[in-house]
């Protein structure tokens, strides 16, 4: 059975009640794992009470952070000041630098484009290139594609086929999320999986967006984070305790 | 001979505050249909209500198996009812009524 995760659940995090009410909501519809965004300032307080709520509701809970940096030494420095606080990464890219740049570090998961301004999408073959060389994803939010109506949608859709046939061309990872901010935004993933078809990408890569690519970079970041990890392929296997 | 055009059932579910009747969630699901895949795509998804039940906010809908994925991509780009927020679930697919109040239990 596939395990599904939406990894850009937008929780209000001022209103506990709403917050627990969208995360009921993601488990009812079948998600097993929720990134929320959380401020790079967010206290241990905060990141617990949220925890909590998602143990209550039976999800599994990813800490994610948004950075939109204007420069690519914005993005470097967040970087090294905020990525082993955080399980998820994701760049929103609004120049082409920035875009580059986040494409080819490591520490950056997903990459993500602006669904208003379509000059602001750079994801094409060079960028599709560095991110398979960096295992990072391309993140596609399918609650614009919702709330969008005639011209914008149809352009969006248009765009996004594009970018999808590409990453498939270069092998790029594709992490399907929600991005709602509300309990009426969401669907659950075979409906997003559904929605998908609509700018060509195939059901079972849908699925695999929605469920083992997410997973991956999750399971790959815990790993990372975990105080047994020394470097790539060595981590501690047992420690000696007593005298 | 014609071969006998296969059909998908679909339990849905709403969610909104306004009261519904079948009409409305009808009309909501054909316009949303109408909406992403234009006449041609609604005439070959040849929707039905076969059930509403108003108490649960539940219905049942049958379409060609050719173009369930269509159907359940408009379904889920539904965001409103009779110009209210709104939306709407599909809590199961099946082949045969029986199968999908199998599956669904309380349809």
């Amino acid at each position: 059975m596939k395990r599904f995760a939406d990894l850009h659940l937008r929780v209000p995090l001022k209103d506990p009640p709403k917050a627990e009410s969208i995360i009921q909501k993601a488990s009812e519809l079948g998600y097993s794992l929720v990134g929320i965004p959380l401020s790079p300032h967010a206290t241990r307080e905060q990141i617990s009470q949220l925890r909590h709520i998602c143990s209550d509701a039976k999800v599994d809970f990813a800490t994610r952070v948004n950075f939109s940096p204007r420069t690519p030494n914005e993005l470097l420095q967040s970087l090294r000041r905020f990525r082993r606080k955080f399980e998820i990464v994701a760049v929103r890219c609004h120049t082409k630098d920035v875009a580059r740049q986040a494409a080819k570090d490591r520490r950056v998961d997903l990459l993500q484009f602006s669904v208003t301004s379509l000059r602001k999408r750079f994801f094409d073959e060079a960028e599709a290139e560095l991110a398979s060389q960096a295992l990072s994803s391309l993140e596609l939010e399918l609650a614009p594609i919702l709330q969008l109506t005639s011209f914008s949608r149809v352009r969006l859709l248009s765009s996004l086929r594009r970018e999808v046939a590409t990453a498939e061309r270069f092998k790029v990872p594709i992490t399907i999320s929600s991005g709602a901010t509300d309990e009426l935004l969401m669907r659950g993933p075979r409906d997003y999986a559904a929605v998908t078809t609509l700018f060509d990408l195939s059901m079972s890569s849908a699925l695999r967006a929605l469920s083992e690519n997410p997973w991956v970079t999750v399971e790959r970041n815990r790993k990372k984070l975990s105080p047994d990890y020394v470097a790539p392929g060595i981590h501690v296997v047992g420690r000696k305790t007593g005298a | 001979m014609l071969k006998r055009e296969k059909k998908r059932y679909l339990a849905l579910e709403v969610v909104s505050e306004q009261p519904l009747n079948e009409q409305i969630v009808l009309d909501a699901v054909q316009s949303s249909v109408h909406r992403l895949f234009g006449e041609y795509g609604a005439s070959k998804a040849n929707l039905k209500l076969i059930k509403f039940i108003p108490e649960k906010r539940q219905f049942v809908i049958r379409c060609s198996h050719k173009e369930l994925e269509h159907v359940r991509a408009a379904i889920a780009s539904t965001t409103a009812i009779n110009g209210k927020t709104a939306a709407i679930h599909v809590i199961g697919v099946s082949g045969t009524l029986k199968a999908l109040s199998k599956k669904t239990r309380n349809i």
